[in-house]
């Protein structure tokens, strides 16, 4: 399913965020949710790791949670990951909008998109994105997957750093 | 997946993509960098490097930054999420089928092919219980029909090598979808300026950088773009992409990496195994060559028709294959596939027949007589006594290259120079 979220959005979003729910987190080394937990925790941002069946394990020093609505009232999420099942989005979408008052963003991981809670999030003023990694996007529009040959839609005479 | 070629010209793009200025030093122009290896942070840096966990420079077998910018800019301008780079079109023709194929599978390739490459499919790829099956791509029922349970690829040239033969991209690549197979098309002869098969279906391209691409007849090259959109796990046949990876602790290429999935594992897997890596010297001439490539195409394209156009009303030529002409069967092809030209690569017969051929070669002055296409230079050659030397008489027959015949690759010299010389060799060779 193609997502035609601009890079332009998504650099605004990936810049802007600052705390990420990633709700279906994985323990396991080599499964994708724990890639792009740990990789985007060394980036610099606030994670905050869902998963029953983990809750009260700690990943990267943060402690897994059993449910969005047991991140503490006040804490700002900035954006919702989910690493769950396609059909299992709504209901994800929902909590949060219900728990999380300051959430600006749902994005489903490759291979997850959902068109009732795509319609739904943007109904709710949220950015969705659909199909598309946060660390994959980030390693392409920030010029790290340059490094191996990604077309990073990268155009610019600046030095890196100070693009206009 | 970027949104490069909505947002800036090609022209823009052939200088641009890809190449920043130098972080280090503000370099506008690529530095070559000529290093093997590059030093880590620390542990746990080279740590997550060698995981995949994060990208980055380690070994130039794998990446190197001057050869990560000709990636970089070839993938942006073919419309692909990402591409690599290697040590010559043969070697990207082998890094393409090599996370796709295991033994007993077999490509579907269109028997208009350079001679090398039916070499490599009919011959070589047997040694890996690879086997090929070479069909008339006009001919679609043979297509579909010699696709099997065993079929992982359909591979044909965009303009094919010598005879300048168009395919019809579009068509076969609804064919390959159909089939649920990737297609993967050598866009060598066309260059992304004149076709860019991602755009119009394909799953990979293919090149030699040797050939235009560079333009001067300097460095050897290859390249692999990836269009980013084939499913690679879905039918379960591509299980190098989709199943879990031993050498990288069971790590899913396509679950992990998505729409980068081939262009990761064609670094991490194919490069760091078999080794046909690109140089950077390598890198840094097909770089300048690239940011005139629309300049070139324009003019090799330009000469080209105007020589085709020539040599069809000369008494001594019998054929021309050149699908910009309006005498052409594929001319219609051509103009709705490749709107900007049919290239520059065709072929003559002569009257004269094999003896004729033979002494034009001997007796052009300007023109070359090399192995080689795609140069600033007019080149020549006699396809079925060298390109095509290894092919049977019916496979050189099937893909253009018949005793009788010279291929013509059209330089981008004063066009009457070359029609001039043209015209002195034809005559003393039909003396």
């Amino acid at each position: 399913m193609p997502d035609n979220t601009s890079d332009e959005t998504l650099r605004r979003i990936l810049r802007d965020a600052k705390t990420i729910a990633a709700v279906g987190i994985s323990t396991n080394p080599v499964r994708p949710s724990y890639f792009v937990m740990r990789y985007l925790h060394y980036r610099g941002y606030q994670m905050i790791p869902v998963n029953p069946a983990y809750a009260g394990q700690t990943l990267f020093g943060e402690e897994i949670l059993a449910s969005l609505s047991d991140i503490p009232d006040g804490r700002q999420v900035d954006m919702v990951e989910v690493f769950r099942r396609s059909e299992m989005v709504p209901g994800v979408l929902k909590e949060a909008l219900e728990t999380l008052s300051g959430v600006r963003t749902l994005w489903m991981q490759f291979g997850i998109y959902n068109r009732e809670a795509e319609e739904a999030g943007r109904a709710a003023g949220l950015e969705v994105v659909q199909d598309r990694c946060p660390k994959v996007e980030y390693q392409r529009l920030f010029g790290e997957l340059r490094k191996a040959g990604i077309n990073t839609g990268i155009v610019s005479s600046k030095l890196p750093g100070q693009m206009a | 997946m970027s949104d490069a070629l909505d947002r800036y010209g090609f022209e823009t793009l052939q200088v641009h993509a890809g190449a920043r200025p130098d972080a280090a030093t503000g370099a506008r122009q690529t530095p070559i960098y000529q290093s093997t290896a590059y030093v880590f942070r620390d542990s746990e840096h080279a740590a997550a490097l060698f995981d995949l966990k994060e990208i980055g420079f380690i070994y130039s077998r794998l990446t190197n930054p001057t050869v990560a910018v000709l990636q970089e800019r070839i993938a942006t301008l073919e419309g692909g999420v990402g591409a690599v780079c290697c040590s010559s079109g043969h070697a990207a023709q082998l890094l393409a089928l090599f996370p796709l194929m295991s033994p007993g599978t077999n490509v579907v390739a269109s028997n208009r092919l350079y001679g090398g490459t039916v070499t490599q499919f009919n011959n070589t790829i047997r040694r890996f219980n690879w086997s090929s099956k070479l069909v008339d791509f006009d001919d679609h029922d043979a297509l579909r029909a010699a696709i099997d349970e065993n079929t992982r690829a359909i591979f044909c040239e965009s303009i094919s090598n010598p005879g300048g033969y168009v395919t019809d991209i579009p068509a076969i690549a609804k064919i390959a979808d159909v089939a649920g197979l990737p297609l993967i098309v050598d866009n060598t002869a066309a260059t992304p300026y004149l076709c860019q098969p991602i755009l119009m279906g394909a799953t990979l391209v293919v090149h030699s950088t040797t050939k235009y691409l560079t333009g001067n007849g300097t460095v050897m090259g290859g390249a692999v773009v990836d269009s980013g959109a084939f499913d690679w796990s879905a039918s379960g046949m591509y299980t190098a992409l989709s199943e879990p990876e031993a050498a990288y602790h069971g790590l899913k290429f396509h679950e992990t990496f998505g729409p980068f999935a081939f262009t990761l594992h064609a670094t991490a897997i194919a490069l760091r195994d078999l080794g046909t890596t690109m140089n950077p010297q390598a890198a840094h001439y097909t770089l300048m060559g690239i940011e005139t490539l629309s300049l070139r195409m324009e003019r090799h394209v330009q000469n080209a028709i105007a020589i085709a156009k020539w040599l069809e009303r000369r008494s001594e030529v019998e054929e021309v294959t050149f699908a910009g002409l309006a005498s052409s069967p594929y001319h219609a092809r051509q103009k709705s596939v490749y709107p900007r030209g049919a290239g520059a690569l065709f072929t003559i017969r002569l009257a004269g027949g094999y003896d004729a051929c033979v002494a034009m070669v001997d007796k052009l002055e300007l023109f070359s007589h090399v192995a080689n296409l795609g140069d600033a230079r007019s080149l020549v050659i006699h396809p079925a006594s060298t390109t095509h030397r290894q092919l049977t008489d019916e496979q050189k027959t099937a893909s253009g290259a018949s005793p009788d015949v010279l291929r013509l690759s059209i330089g981008i010299e004063t066009v009457d120079d070359l029609i001039a010389d043209l015209a002195q060799a034809l005559e003393a060779a039909h003396a």
